[in-house]
């Protein structure tokens, strides 16, 4: 059953044709990697679907439901959460309070006015933000300025804050960009490991196949705002197209 | 503790044993003495010292956690004023009916400003509210004459119908009052030299301010204080975290601004007057100073601040340059007069540029405010024992 419906969707932006008849269905639980060289619209799809950008034409449905038209916070509370490219966290404030925020947002919805209960006094939501940084192995920097971790412990303190919504559909933005290979290796683990222990799709936008191959279950290959192949892993490696999309050109025989 | 932890109530306690006893606090010179004019132990200024911490409690909510300055926020004081002042009129000269006006009326005010206002952050905020502040100074002082008097602004007459009071025997002036109890009234203690003074206005007000302060805790540590901080944070991440910002910018601003109206409230049920310079943009800039001297973000810190400038406002532009001349009577006239020329611009009119002075050292070198500055004192002498107890506490890296 799919669980991410993209059908026929298109966006312009003046004369440039980002996103082109894009249709593509991603499967409930399952790992989908969506990839493709520089420019293909790869960015500008996540951006629909996370109601940054309305499209021109088209519609996109999760679980039945249109994203059409619908904010940022309202497809979040939806069930989809989403990764960036360079960790957002809230900076300034410790990693507890990071882990906090999104626990209140799913109990208590887009806003709600209870400034009289001290922060402490709310059991479930504190018990669940201790539970979800043992989980991530980050208790011992519950205190830490959330500015202040490295790289890779932002990441995941990123990971976690969208884990603790138990969203249905997770959006990577290029996860592993910018990583050193180690580090790339243990955001593969990492998820891995959330797919496996969880009822969850991860839909992945990324430049580096190392990473799509370790993990895709399947993937879309995009050139030029079009979708050109939808296929399993192993079936993609040696097709003719994708080589053409990034290489300009395959090599015959 | 009231719902406080264990160093939130400690800090409280102290305000409030300090606001109880400030007639004591604030008279440290027996009144012979040539230091009696550092005295801040009257009614007038003490009353100051509490409202405009008020006022600046209920900036720092704003932007202390959200981060939006509004250079607009003397409107809601003024606002604020302008409703009691017409509760004093209409319906009695009772304070509690001016001040729960003051405050719904602010708030309503706010929330039209605030919807508009908000549309726009950083810079553009700041000038959106300037221009509402702005407006409503220049209508309170044209347009709406009837309304707010104009210029001359308003004052409870005589002739006032104030529906709810007994008419007031000739030659009689309307007082303010809570059930009966006068506001101007003073109890004069007089211990060998030392006379304190204790007015009903101030401690009216100071308890109001002890209620206005926990009530700021409250918010502060709860979980609508996270969401703001979380505004002040990372917007983006709030939006792609499920949580509209916008109503919590707004929430905060309608909160500041009522706090803004009460302040405005309590003024009027001190003096029993009101004009339209209270909002004109030079008393808005105030409380951002107030604010960012104190500490912006800090439970105590703008309180501080409105102490230290009113303080200055009040005492040190009393000095004058034959003040100085007494000080410094037993030096050669020579001496005498390089000192007064050198002290003197920094005392009576300018006391302004000592104010600049201050607040620039304390952006430069304690950006935390005065609550830093006190932190650092604190760490100073604390040091030696909290050593050991630091590093064990602190988490591994």
């Amino acid at each position: 059953m799919s669980i991410l419906e993209i059908k026929n969707v298109s966006k312009r932006f003046g004369g440039l044709k980002a996103l082109d008849d894009v249709n593509i269905s991603v499967k409930e639980n399952t790992v989908h990697a969506i990839i493709g060289p520089n420019g293909a619209g790869k960015s500008t799809l996540l951006n629909v679907l996370v109601g940054k950008l309305i499209p021109d034409e088209g519609s996109v449905e999760f679980d039945g439901n249109s994203l059409i038209g619908r904010k940022p916070h309202e497809i979040n509370q939806m069930g989809v959460s989403r990764v960036f490219q360079t960790p957002e966290i809230f900076g300034d404030m410790t990693v507890y309070e990071n882990i906090l925020i999104p626990l209140f947002a799913k109990r208590d919805g887009a806003f709600r006015l209870h400034c009289i209960e001290h922060v402490e006094d709310e059991k479930d939501i504190v018990e669940k933000a201790k539970k979800m940084l043992q989980d991530v192995n980050m208790y011992e920097k519950l205190g830490m300025r959330a500015a202040s971790l490295s790289r890779g412990d932002k990441r995941r303190l990123e990971m976690a804050m969208c884990l603790s919504q138990e969203p249905r559909l997770l959006l990577l933005d290029e996860p592993t960009a910018g990583m050193a290979r180690a580090d790339t290796n243990n955001t593969i683990d990492l998820l891995r490991e959330i797919r496996e222990t969880r009822d969850i799709t991860l839909a992945i936008i990324e430049h580096d196949m190392h990473v799509v191959f370790s993990l895709a279950e399947h993937v879309t290959v995009m050139a030029r705002g079009t979708p050109l192949v939808d296929d399993k892993p192993e079936n993609i490696k040696g097709h003719p197209k994708v080589q053409e999309a990034y290489l300009g050109g395959h090599k015959e025989g | 503790m009231l719902g406080l932890s264990k160093s939130d109530i400690r800090i409280f306690l102290l305000v409030v044993v300090l606001t109880i006893f400030a007639p004591f606090i604030l008279n440290p010179f027996p009144e012979a003495s040539g230091l009696a004019q550092f005295n801040a132990g009257y009614p007038d200024l003490m009353q100051r010292f509490v409202i405009f911490g008020i006022f600046a409690i209920g900036f720092n909510i704003l932007f202390g956690l959200t981060g939006y300055l509004s250079f607009g926020h003397a409107a809601f004081l003024g606002v604020g004023s302008y409703a009691a002042i017409w509760m004093m009129k209409l319906l009695t000269m009772n304070v509690i009916p001016g001040i729960i006006m003051s405050v719904l009326i602010a708030g309503i005010f706010a929330v039209a400003v605030g919807y508009i206002s908000l549309k726009r952050t950083g810079i553009y905020f700041s000038i959106l509210t300037l221009a509402f502040a702005q407006m409503s100074f220049a209508l309170a002082y044209s347009v709406l004459t009837p309304i707010t008097g104009g210029e001359t602004g308003l004052q409870p007459k005589i002739s006032d119908p104030r529906m709810l009071d007994a008419a007031l025997a000739s030659g009689e002036a309307p007082r303010a009052n809570l059930f009966g109890l006068e506001m101007g009234t003073s109890y004069e203690l007089a211990l060998s030299g030392w006379v304190f003074t204790f007015n009903v206005g101030y401690y009216v007000a100071a308890i109001v301010m002890i209620i206005a302060l926990y009530i700021a805790i409250r918010i502060f540590r709860s979980p609508f204080g996270v969401m703001l901080r979380a505004v002040k944070s990372n917007q983006q991440r709030m939006r792609y975290t499920g949580l509209n910002p916008k109503p919590y910018t707004l929430a905060a601003f309608v909160i500041s601004g009522m706090y803004a109206g009460l302040a405005g409230g309590l003024m009027v049920a001190m003096d029993t007057q009101v004009g339209p310079e209270r909002m004109f943009w030079t008393a808005s800039g105030e409380v951002v100073l107030m604010t960012i001297l104190g500490g912006t973000g800090t439970i105590v810190g703008p309180i501080l601040g409105a102490g230290l400038i009113k303080y200055m406002e009040n005492i040190l532009s009393k000095i004058n340059a034959d003040i100085l001349y007494e000080w410094f009577a037993m030096l050669p006239d020579s001496i005498a007069d390089i000192l007064v020329f050198v002290i003197y611009p920094f005392i009576g009119k300018g006391w302004h540029l000592t104010l600049g002075i201050i607040f620039m050292c304390v952006v430069i070198f304690l950006p935390g405010g005065l609550v830093e500055g006190g932190q650092r004192i604190g760490n100073m002498f604390g040091r030696k024992k909290k050593t050991e107890g630091e590093k064990s506490s602190q988490p591994a890296e």
